[in-house]
Order: C-alpha cells, then sequence, then structure tokens
C-alpha cells in the first residue's frame, strides 16, 4: 500500500485516490499526475515504487497538505478571533461566519438543534 | 466576489485625507468616521479611529494585522444579550 504524506491511499485510480490526502482535491489531483507524466486512470496499486515516489516528491515540494495545512487554516481562524473582527466573533459563538440567516437552518454551524422549553407557538 | 484589483482598494476620500494629514502634522487625534466601508490602510497603523456602529462611535485601535481589513468589521452593529432563562450559557460570553 502506498504512503504519501501519512496517509494510506487506497487502491483505485490515481486521481480518485490523491483526493484521500487533505489539501487535495480533483484537479489538483489531476495536474499532479500531468506532472508526473503518470496515467491518472490506472491503479495505485499497479503503480512501481518509482512512480510513487514521484508523485509524493511533487506533493512535498508542490503542495501544503495535511498537518501543515490544518495549522494554516486554523491559525488564518485564530488571527480573525484575535484582532476582535467580526467574522472572528462569529467563529468565537459557532455561527455563520458569511452572512448567512441564522433564524433557520445553519445547522452546520449550530450543531444539532436546542429545543428551549415553553417557546410553543401560541393557536 | 471580491473588488476588482483594477480599482484598488476602497477608502473614502475624506478620510483618506484626514488621515494623511495627521501623518504630516504628526499630531495623533482621534477620526470619528461614518465611513465602516473604507478598507485599512498602512498608513492608518497607530491611529485610534472611531466607527459609527449605528448608534454610537467604538474606538477602533489600528495595528498591522488589522490593515485590509475594513473598519466596520471591529465595529459591532448588533448587541446580543442572550436569551431570557439561558443564564448558564450566556454567561459565558
Amino acid at each position: 500500500m502506498a504512503r504519501i504524506a501519512g496517509v494510506d491511499l487506497p487502491n483505485k485510480h490515481v486521481d480518485i485516490a490523491l483526493t484521500q490526502i487533505f489539501g487535495i482535491g480533483r484537479s489538483s489531483a489531476e495536474v499532479i499526475c500531468a506532472n508526473a507524466g503518470i496515467d491518472a486512470s490506472r491503479r495505485i496499486n499497479d503503480l512501481s515504487p518509482e512512480e510513487i515516489n514521484v508523485l509524493r516528491k511533487i506533493i512535498e515540494n508542490d503542495y501544503k497538505v495535511e498537518g501543515r495545512l490544518r495549522t494554516e487554516v486554523s491559525l488564518n481562524i485564530k488571527r480573525l478571533m484575535d484582532i476582535g473582527s467580526y467574522r472572528g466573533l462569529r467563529h468565537r459563538k459557532g455561527l455563520p461566519v458569511r452572512g448567512q440567516r441564522t433564524r433557520t437552518n445553519a445547522r452546520t454551524r449550530k450543531g444539532k438543534r436546542k429545543t428551549v422549553a415553553g417557546k410553543r407557538r401560541a393557536k | 466576489m471580491s473588488r476588482s484589483v483594477k480599482k484598488g482598494p476602497f477608502i473614502a476620500k475624506s478620510l483618506y485625507k484626514k488621515v494623511l494629514e495627521m501623518n504630516k502634522s504628526g499630531e495623533k487625534e482621534m477620526i470619528k468616521t461614518y465611513s465602516r466601508c473604507s478598507t485599512i490602510f498602512p498608513e492608518m497603523v497607530g491611529y485610534t479611529i472611531s466607527v459609527y456602529n449605528g448608534k454610537t462611535w467604538i474606538p477602533v485601535y489600528i495595528t498591522e494585522n488589522l490593515v485590509g481589513h475594513k473598519l466596520g468589521e471591529f465595529s459591532p452593529t448588533r448587541l446580543f444579550r442572550g436569551h431570557s432563562g439561558s443564564d448558564r450559557k450566556a454567561a459565558k460570553r
């Protein structure tokens, strides 16, 4: 099994398998395959160790991936919180950041519904 | 969509003029402004700008980190005091 950037790649088409790495989506996966000169429709287990190494080199040199990307993202969020900007406040409160409505929906940010007692609508 | 680079960052001209004048004379005064949509320029670093939030002016001390943001981001327009009966949770903020 091939291991790149601390992630075990599944035995799938190369471009799909690469998307298992945090920070690499479909389009950058295709670019990586093209740069490595590897046909994207081949499967990971069919690649030789050298070819895996080429992929690994490209990803290590040109892409910010996995842990480093995660720390960058959380640093960006922390910066917003530290300077006291509106976006930072929204992050702190766990509410949507980009001006979405919160009267309804917004469940991804707010989490499971917290039912409030006695809030039944009058008939 | 983000603003066209060709235009450059937006700032209210009157505000920019005041900042430049203060830079020249070297004195530090609080500027009151309604212009929440103005971008924070590097020239403003070190000043305190009072930004209107629809009710009062909130003093914003400009540091280097704030450059590139808009003034309004630091002057919240809404005040959330928490829901009735949710005192325990509201106490956290």
